[in-house]
């Protein structure tokens, strides 16, 4: 009784300096100010009944009220029975005016009044700030507050949840919400309503639901429901099994794309000149140092530079194949093995020009805004952007390519040196001409597949070498001066690769991958598209 | 007869033989005869770094005898020679015994290091110096043998077997850098005590090591002169010009070339074992591409095809190379690069062609 008519009192005068304290901002409210008064009440009860009167008040200040309240953050003063904000700081609290926000200094612990709470008040507290989030007219925070209710969802929860569903309208708090009415379906009491949300989820891959399908199995006495949920659990983890073999596909063809970038220059100069580029990989780097220097000229615009990147890559690479080409490989015609060697001499040489320049420590060049991040198509599976970018690129260039090869006056005299250099020659075609146009064209093309490996890996001297293997096992898988077989080595090569790696681990799938290729080689010379006709030995 | 005949006519050869015999009395002589500081002394480290070069020079050899002989560039040599320097090198890890770090009698230091319990399969017989030198001799000829069967079987020439010899030691490269082959991951194989029961860092046991380098090339130069200068060899050479009628004639071309092609990978594999305990360790970087390109280009700047040429360029190239990483470590890529890339375009002889070809000028003025 003493407590009660002391509580009266206090909370009598808590309102008058309430009202004091109250004065920024819009009207006061009176729903939101007799909560706040409950709050300084001794007995839980009160309190609760506060919570609920500050959650129904729609007062801007609500959420953050019992976000604090809920942190142990808020106080009164043992003097004034100011209601303040308490950062603890050392033995001091830093403390200021809840309503107004302004600071009061520094003060002791023993001048202040802690609000606290119990458990009971904690779950009321997060059920009460989630409902108010959920209102928010930012969507970030409706999606905060849905997943912050997952892990307590009660029927009460449920209805309002579901009426959330039904106004929502942006796509990724609907993804939540539903997965929160499914929780919660999961949780009724009526088994006819488990076994409805049972069918309900069937098929979603959210880690959250297939976690409190588990849970059920684990906790429910009814034969049918559990038979329901272990089918359901199975369904889900074949679709998640499924979508795990999608991601491992993509990042196959993402590896694949990247092969086809390097490999498909190679393979045109090998397939018009039959000349083994040994300095090709270096060819790539060069393209890879081009995006790097265009990036430290152009530090603002990233993208713009990289961007630019790709037709200034392709112009120093490809200059830089013609200069080999007059310079040294014409020397060479007919005799393969030596050019391979002679081109072996001058990938050292270009790589050690880079490491005198730029210091053999790897550079890393930065991805500009539209590249990073991932594309989340479920929430097991999302693919990042780069790699979705690099691969379209890649697909780019080859039609691009496979389109001058097909229609130019250009690609026209290509094709024709490659199949029969005499007669192509007979016919008025400048060969010599071809070839170096030919060699900068490949070169040109290492020059791009740089650009897009310096979105992927560090730009190091050793860029180059790491590709030039797995470039030439794709030529000679795919066959040589076949742009299809460059393509479809390339990609399959990599998808293989990765599909090998879960089982064998990354080394060895590679070491498999070669392996292969080696017999592949035995079996079939000419790669999987020999070349036809009398080009062909 | 003949084949005395046939050395009296290679009398490159014979000056190098001469020179090698010599080397192979004077240099252990002078290094243990004469005390530190005399004048005709000759400091370990030269003799041993000279051991090191003769085992390249028999590398060179069996490199250019199926290059410069039989047309096939063989980009993976190194492999042969790196799996006959395992091979020697586990025998000298078994002969650590309780010495290593760990003082394990069973296990090398690598696999308690690893917590493994028991010796892997294929790590039992190397207690045993024979056994050893049967692996030297078996496992870079057993792998040769396997690849030479496919390749050319089906026919891979050129470009393509050049590739896909790359290709080979490029995969066991990367094998032999993962932990659980067994043999040391990257690492390899080290910290030997000595070789059938020699210590290895005493003067004696290296004078010896390069007394049997010099030896081992010398047999090696001549087997290969005898395979060359023998039916055989002139078949070998008329596959490397116009293999198409070699075949027609009715030669078996794949069966002479896989029994040259083992032959030249028991020869590497000989090379490693006797590099390793001079250098005093064997790891994967061995089995790199480049270092089985290094070797084509040895072959190329000694001129192909001679054989004595082969150890020339060996000897060269690799001085070179000690001096130039020493005195400018940025220059040698550059030198090496430039040098693959003059040497094909103008030297396509290598220096002995160019040698030979000032003689015959020479003479023919006069």
């Amino acid at each position: 009784m003493h407590s009660f008519s002391r509580d009266f009192a206090l909370a009598a005068l808590f309102w008058l300096l309430l009202m004091t304290q109250y004065c920024s901002g819009a009207e006061p409210n009176s729903q939101f100010l007799d909560g706040l008064v409950l709050l300084s009440a001794q007995s839980f009860t009160e309190k609760e009944k506060g919570i609920e009167l500050i959650g129904a008040s729609q007062d801007p200040l609500a959420a953050r009220t019992l976000q604090s309240l809920l942190d142990g953050k808020l106080f009164y003063t043992s003097k004034d029975n100011i209601l303040v904000y308490g950062e603890s700081e050392g033995a001091n609290y830093a403390i200021s005016d809840f309503l107004s926000g302004e600071s009061l200094g520094l003060v002791k612990k023993r001048n202040l009044e802690k609000i606290t709470i119990n458990n009971t008040l904690r779950s009321t507290l997060k059920t009460t700030i989630a409902l108010i989030n959920l209102q928010h007219p930012d969507d970030t925070v409706r999606l905060a507050a849905v997943n912050a209710v997952l892990s307590d969802i009660n029927p009460e929860l449920l209805e309002i949840l579901a009426g959330c569903y039904q106004t929502e309208k942006n796509e990724q708090v609907r993804d939540a919400l539903s997965v929160a009415l499914a929780i919660g379906g999961l949780r009724q009491q009526d088994t006819a309503k488990r076994l409805e949300a049972l069918q309900s989820v069937r098929g979603d891959v959210h880690p959250v639901i297939k976690n409190e399908i588990q849970a059920l199995i684990d906790r429910e006495t009814d034969a049918i429901v559990i038979k329901a949920a272990k089918s359901t659990l199975t369904a889900i983890e074949g679709k998640i099994a499924w979508f795990a073999r999608l991601e491992t596909l993509f990042f196959g063809l993402s590896l694949g794309s990247v092969l086809v970038l390097a490999a498909i220059g190679l393979a045109i100069t090998f397939g018009v000149i039959g000349v083994i580029n040994m300095a090709h990989g270096e060819l790539i780097m060069l393209g890879a140092y081009t995006t790097y220097v265009l990036q430290q000229l152009m530090p603002d615009s990233i993208g713009l530079a990289l961007a630019l990147s790709v037709p200034a890559a392709f112009g120093v690479s490809g200059l830089a194949g013609i200069l080999i080409e007059r310079s040294v490989i014409r020397f060479l015609y007919g005799r393969p093995l030596e050019t391979l060697l002679a081109t072996f001499g001058i990938s050292l040489v270009l790589q050690q020009t880079v490491r005198s320049i730029f210091s053999p420590l790897n550079r890393s060049v930065a991805t500009p805004d539209w590249m990073s991040g991932s594309i989340t198509i479920n929430p097991i599976l999302s693919l990042t952007s780069n790699r979705v970018t690099i691969f379209f690129f890649a697909m780019l260039v080859f039609g691009a390519l496979f389109l001058l090869l097909k229609k130019s006056s250009l690609g026209l005299n290509v094709r024709a040196v490659a199949q029969n250099r005499a007669m192509a020659r007979a016919m008025g075609i400048r060969a010599a001409r071809v070839d170096a146009l030919t060699f900068g064209l490949g070169s040109g093309i290492a020059g791009i597949a740089g650009v897009a490996l310096s979105q992927l890996t560090n730009v190091g001297p050793n860029l180059g070498q790491a590709y030039i293997i797995d470039s030439f096992m794709v030529v000679v898988f795919g066959g040589v001066g076949n742009l299809w077989g460059t393509l479809l080595g390339g990609l399959s090569l990599g998808v293989a690769n990765k599909f090998l790696e879960p089982w064998s681990g990354a080394v060895l799938a590679k070491i498999i991958i070669l392996v292969f290729i080696i017999l592949f080689i035995q079996k079939r010379p000419q790669g999987l598209f020999p070349q036809k006709g009398r080009a062909a030995e | 007869m003949s084949s005395v005949r046939l050395l009296y006519n290679d009398k490159p050869g014979m000056v190098m033989l001469v020179l090698l015999a010599a080397a192979a009395v004077l240099v252990p002589l002078c290094n243990l005869g004469f005390p530190d500081g005399h004048l005709l002394h000759i400091s370990t480290f030269t003799m041993t770094l000279v051991g090191k070069y003769l085992c390249y020079g028999l590398l060179a050899v069996s490199v250019d005898l199926v290059w410069g002989y039989l047309g096939i560039l063989s980009l993976g040599h190194g492999a042969f020679f790196a799996l006959g320097g395992y091979a020697m090198g586990m025998y000298l890890m078994r002969q650590i015994g309780d010495r290593g770090v760990y003082g394990n009698p069973l296990l090398p230091d690598f696999m308690v290091f690893l917590n493994w319990q028991d010796l892997p399969w294929f790590w039992h017989g190397f207690d045993y110096f024979f056994f050893a030198l049967l692996m030297v001799i078996l496992v870079p000829a057993a792998l040769a043998f396997a690849f030479g069967w496919f390749a050319f079987r089906s026919r891979v020439t050129g470009v393509y077997l050049s590739i896909i010899t790359q290709a080979m030691t490029y995969a066991l490269l990367l094998a032999f850098f993962r932990n659980e082959m067994g043999f040391g991951g990257n690492n390899g194989l080290t910290d030997f005590k000595d070789i059938l029961g020699f210590p290895l860092q005493s003067d004696v046991t290296k004078a010896g090591l390069f007394v049997a380098s010099a030896t081992a090339l010398a047999l090696g130069y001549l087997c290969c002169r005898f395979i060359t200068g023998s039916k055989l060899g002139r078949v070998c050479t008329a596959i490397r010009d116009q293999e198409p009628r070699v075949r027609f004639l009715g030669y078996r071309v794949e069966n002479i070339k896989l029994f040259v092609f083992t032959f030249s990978a028991v020869l590497a594999g000989i090379a490693g074992a006797l590099y390793v305990p001079q250098v005093g360790i064997i790891n994967p970087t061995e089995f790199s591409p480049l270092n089985s390109i290094e070797i084509v280009i040895w072959v190329a700047v000694g001129g192909r095809g001679t054989l004595y040429g082969a150890v020339a360029g060996a000897l060269v190239v690799n001085y070179a190379k000690s001096y130039l990483t020493a005195a400018f470590p940025d220059a040698w890529l550059f030198g090496l690069g430039a040098l693959f890339i003059l040497v094909t375009i103008f030297l396509p002889r290598g220096i002995s062609g160019g040698m030979t070809g000032l003689f015959r000028k020479r003479q023919e003025i006069n």
